[in-house]
């Protein structure tokens, strides 16, 4: 298993075996879960209050699919914890916190000191994506 | 014209040092040439046959002139002492260095400037209709809400790696002078019965090998969901749109294989669900901005009559200018499509001299055109022939807009490396044909448009007349294409038959323009006639 290299949350993490979205519905002893690109994460919503773990795999960084499945969890409730895994790279660091992401294992450890740059980035955002920050339209207008 | 606050400069000095810091790992190794490809482009950074090409954002095609003066400064200072103007009413350059580009960069954020996300599979700059905020027949401005969605789309963070590059249209008149319903969403901004203005939808137009025109999906979304609907619209893209070929990857497939009506309802089930989420800026950020895009000063009472007796200022008038909103002023059209000249191309001087011509006659406002030309919005009908005597002077006097001379082209083989065929050697060569001032008054609007691979950056599906360049066996080809329009009664051009060599297109050209000029009835444009006498008269002269 690939280690995590960067986790943004306090409680301890979770390492169970992470099965398939279709298999996820039938074990319901399973608590973590897997999202490839071509996943519905829709799937999961009725199974929240189980899943400890989601991991969503990059099988290469450029399809993006996996930042809108962090997203439907995330605007449905999920709390847990949701794993970039697979081709992460520095330069998505910053994108897929702000989708919800929270934990990074990367099947290439990233330099550390490049990767604390990337997650430092953007003072600012232009976007409300459901991770607390405030968007700059926000602080224009004190809402 | 909108102003950056501390935000917006922050946002673009921190891309600045995001992609120097890119650049840096790049020339030390630590990214292959293939990791750095989709970084780069997202920095309008294209490897081309002979160099670096780096391509500017001019949002909504709006610019002032010290903007336009820097332009001139880069083409200068970074490149060979030319700019193009380009289809996406941004600017390129074709002639960089991988390792002045940071600074480049940093000197466009001076201007407040960028060349974000103008390549690459992200939202690329929003285009506009270059007479927004000046034209008599619009309803609103539309710039303030193609800037509210510059600022969405910027970064966004769920949509940077969308399965293609991603265009977006914003028009507020009835006559479409952006191509809107060629966008991958076009925007078109309408009052209801209510007297309220909000947003019309189209989406799944586009050019490239399959052209397809945008269905209208949403006849109304209120100013306050403007946002969230356009979220929801990507999302379902995002998630959906083919990623197994990058020919069928862009949402006109999407909502052709679903077809209008489910990628319509899948759309509505996500902006349902995101309303909820409170992602919509309130309305009094589009005041805000809205407040940048006010009306110059303009003056009360001017005449407005113009003296026409110097019959070279009265060709360009009637070619030209277009009708302003307010009395005693009009909107000047700068052509870069001399005879003979590179179609979009200006020189470091040329654009200098717009912008301070910009500033001295225009309330210090420009626009780039999606044809490839400049306008000066707001001039004074007093001034406008001390302004043409200028522009003229300077080989910026060209009175052909929307005539045959006003060609759009790709740059072709000449610089893309996709590029099957040359364009701007046709072009050239249509101009000089051409060139005569009677022929050009008798062929009237005749809008001609050349792509030298089927990726149609010249947009060949959309011209009155369209030429595509292909490779025949090792052999430079010209297909013919009649009928196409990218304005509100947008079509898609038909191929003629058996294309052409690079002489053999001029003189195809010139054999359809003579049916049309033998076949005109009263007023008829060239496209009406073809409307009203299909293929067969123009089949017969060229292949008879």
């Amino acid at each position: 298993m690939v280690e995590v290299q960067f986790r943004f949350r306090e409680d301890e993490a979770v390492n169970d075996p992470a099965v398939t979205v279709d298999a996820f519905a039938e074990q319901t002893n399973a608590t973590a879960v897997r999202i490839e690109p071509g996943d519905d994460a829709r799937a999961l919503l009725p199974h929240l209050d189980r899943i400890a773990l989601v991991e969503v795999n990059f099988p290469a960084w450029t399809d993006g699919r996996g930042y809108s499945s962090a997203r439907v969890l995330r605007e449905a409730g999920y709390a847990g914890e949701i794993r970039a895994v697979g081709d992460v790279v520095i330069d998505m660091l910053s994108h897929l916190k702000r989708c919800g992401f929270d934990a990074f294992a990367p099947a290439h450890p990233l330099d550390p000191e490049d990767a604390q740059a990337a997650f430092d980035r953007w003072d600012n955002v232009y976007q409300a994506t459901g991770d607390g920050r405030k968007p700059i339209w926000a602080l224009r207008h004190g809402v | 014209m909108y102003k950056y606050d501390q935000y917006d400069q922050q946002m673009v000095d921190t891309r600045v040092a995001e992609f120097r810091d890119q650049v840096r790992r790049r020339l030390s190794g630590e990214l292959t040439e293939e990791q750095f490809r989709p970084l780069r482009l997202q920095n309008g950074l294209y490897l081309q046959l002979h160099a670096y090409m780096l391509r500017v954002a001019v949002p909504y095609g709006t610019l002032n002139s010290e903007q336009m003066r820097m332009l001139g400064d880069i083409a200068d200072k970074y490149d060979r002492g030319y700019g193009h103007f380009t289809t996406r009413q941004n600017i390129q350059y074709n002639w960089i260095k991988l390792e002045d580009t940071p600074d480049i960069l940093a000197d466009l954020s001076t201007v407040e400037m960028h060349a974000i996300q103008t390549s690459g599979n992200c939202i690329r700059n929003i285009s506009s209709d270059q007479f927004a905020g000046a034209a008599a027949d619009e309803v609103i401005d539309p710039r303030p809400y193609a800037e509210l969605l510059r600022q969405w789309s910027s970064f966004h963070p769920e949509f940077l790696t969308l399965p293609r590059k991603f265009k977006i249209a914003v028009i507020a008149s009835e006559t479409d002078r952006a191509a809107m319903k060629l966008h991958d969403i076009g925007i078109k901004m309408v009052r209801n019965d209510a007297g309220e203005i909000g947003a019309q939808f189209y989406a799944g137009g586009g050019m490239g090998r399959t052209p397809m025109i945008a269905p209208m999906i949403r006849e109304f979304v209120p100013l306050d969901q403007l946002i969230t609907y356009a979220e929801a619209c990507l999302r379902v893209y995002n998630r959906y749109g083919r990623r197994d070929n990058k020919y069928k990857a862009r949402i006109k497939i999407l909502v052709h294989e679903l077809g209008k009506e489910e990628y319509t309802r899948q759309v509505e089930e996500e902006f349902a669900h995101l309303l909820t989420q409170g992602i919509e800026p309130p309305l009094a950020e589009l005041e805000r901005i809205g407040a940048y895009f006010q009306d110059p000063p303009f003056e009360i009472g001017l005449a407005d009559d113009l003296d026409l007796s110097d019959p070279d200022f009265r060709l360009w008038v009637e070619r030209n200018c277009h009708a302003h909103k307010a009395p005693g002023y009009i909107s000047a059209t700068v052509s870069l499509k001399p005879v003979g000249g590179i179609p979009g191309d200006a020189s470091a001087d040329q654009i200098r001299l717009m912008a301070d011509l910009g500033k001295e006659y225009s309330f210090d406002e420009m626009r780039v055109t999606h044809a490839q030309n400049i306008v000066f919005p707001h001039v004074r009908k007093a001034d406008l022939y001390a302004l043409w005597r200028k522009l003229d002077a300077a080989d910026l006097g060209t009175a052909n807009i929307d005539t045959v001379g006003d060609i759009i082209a790709c740059p072709g083989l000449d610089y893309c490396s996709l590029a099957n065929a040359r364009s701007i050697p046709v072009a050239q060569k249509i101009s000089e044909r051409f060139a005569a001032q009677e022929k050009q008054d008798a062929l009237g609007e005749m809008k001609l448009k050349i792509s030298g691979c089927i990726n149609a950056c010249g947009h060949h599906h959309a011209g009155h007349i369209g030429i595509l360049g292909v490779d025949r066996k090792g052999v430079e080809n010209y297909q013919l294409l009649l009928g196409g329009s990218e304005a509100a009664d947008t079509s898609l051009g038909q191929i003629t038959g058996p294309g052409f060599d690079e002489n053999g297109i001029v003189d195809a050209v010139e054999k359809v323009a003579d049916v049309y000029l033998r076949e005109k009835q009263g007023e008829e444009r060239f496209l009406d006639t073809y409307r009203r006498l299909g293929m067969a008269p123009f089949k017969e002269a060229l292949y008879g």
